[in-house]
């Protein structure tokens, strides 16, 4: 989706502002908003997730504070799986018939989970390019979730490592399953990207999926 | 925004899908169990152990859990090497990925647009505005998370510090250093 999220490459959208020893959660809410999404049994498809919250309508999205736009990817996730009803988020509580769930995050499991480390690789068709080989990113427009950021397509790079198989974003988003396909670094040289003004000795690197590249 | 995150909260202890004392005991993690000081031990081990740096460099993911840190957002961990002649910066355009078992939680500033957006495209800028002129002939790398490789950079050993151990030198690892909008 061409959405504001993808912002890689825009320029006057502010200052870069650190804070000195800035705390972890700025207001006690946050922390609540950041731990019911980790503890949500929505929680299991990341790239659901982060699609929920790149739906957010532009504007909204760059008015929103980063937990302001989860609270709302998880309150419209929530519903759209049936976890809540719109009438349950509106009031707070639950309808008199409603079931009663099993927690999928016990306090006694967060040490554990938080130690364990996953992963996203599976298996998949053999890689179609090697380390070393020219690619061109496509230029793709899906009106769906994508990780191919709108500033590298069509853009000519060269492939740095190969990465295995990875559960492919734009397939598992959207419920259709996890379609594994080869991932790859890929180096764009910066004049490349961004024209003469660049550095000649820049590059930014992506990791970007078989599907979204075709040989140079 | 309290109110209302509340009332989520309550809704979702009373429907029985989530445990408000996993709630606490998220909050605890990301407040108090997680941080840059992992990642800072990490480097300083590098530092002093040629063997773990070797092994750091050829599978993060597992060097690091030999220092006890794992879990999610570092599920595929690469590190990336300054050195005289490269500088290497981190960013996630599209989102907000960070490895948090070495990091913990992005400042607010990596997660905003203004970084997001300029990171990828005026790099150099963005590190002098963080302090550092980068000279021109140093390659600047710019790594863009857009999948579930998590990047952690390793910056250069700072000189005159030979004969510091290795908690002396966790101390002199900063956040940013490991990001890569500061040199140490």
């Amino acid at each position: 989706m061409n959405g504001v999220h993808d912002m890689g490459g825009m320029e006057n959208l502010g200052q870069v502002a650190p804070e000195a020893d800035e705390p972890v959660f700025h207001f006690a809410w946050e922390g609540r908003v950041h731990a019911l999404s980790v503890a949500s049994p929505t929680r299991r498809n990341i790239d659901e997730g982060r699609h929920q919250r790149e739906k957010i309508p532009g504007p909204e999205y760059l008015a929103m504070s980063y937990y302001e736009k989860w609270f709302r990817g998880l309150s419209e996730l929530l519903v759209a799986h049936g976890f809540v009803t719109p009438a349950e988020l509106a009031s707070g509580r639950a309808a008199p018939d409603a079931a009663k769930a099993t927690p999928v995050l016990l306090a006694l499991d967060v040490a554990s989970r938080f130690a364990r480390t996953g992963s996203y690789i599976r298996e998949a068709s053999p890689p179609l390019f090697a380390e070393g080989d020219a690619v061109c990113a496509r230029d793709l427009n899906p009106s769906g979730h994508t990780r191919l950021p709108r500033y590298v397509r069509g853009r000519k790079g060269v492939i740095m490592s190969g990465r295995g198989a990875h559960v492919f974003p734009d397939s598992h988003a959207h419920g259709r399953g996890e379609d594994p396909w080869p991932l790859y670094t890929v180096r764009f040289a910066a004049r490349d990207l961004w024209g003469e003004a660049a550095n000649a000795r820049d590059s930014v690197c992506l990791d970007l999926w078989e599907p979204y590249l075709e040989p140079a | 925004m309290a109110l209302r995150v509340k009332a989520l909260e309550s809704l979702l202890v009373e429907k029985g899908l989530v445990d408000p004392a996993a709630l606490d005991a998220i909050v605890d993690h990301f407040e108090h169990r997680v941080g840059p000081r992992n990642g800072a031990r990490v480097v300083a081990r590098a530092w002093t152990d040629p063997d773990f740096k070797a092994r750091l460099m050829n599978d993060a993911t597992s060097a690091i859990s030999e220092l006890g840190y794992s879990g999610g957002q570092g599920d595929h961990m690469v590190v990336v090497e300054n050195t005289p002649g490269v500088h290497n910066l981190v960013v996630c355009t599209l989102c907000s990925c960070y490895p948090w078992p070495v990091l913990g939680l992005p400042p607010v500033w990596y997660k905003s647009a203004p970084y997001r957006s300029r990171a990828v495209i005026a790099p150099r800028g963005v590190i002098a505005e963080f302090g550092t002129k980068l000279p021109d002939d140093i390659e600047v790398r710019v790594w863009d998370s857009t999948a579930e490789l998590r990047y952690l950079v390793l910056p250069e050993r700072p000189v005159g510090t030979e004969g510091l151990s290795e908690d002396a030198l966790a101390a002199l690892v900063t956040r940013d250093g490991m990001i890569g909008t500061a040199r140490l």
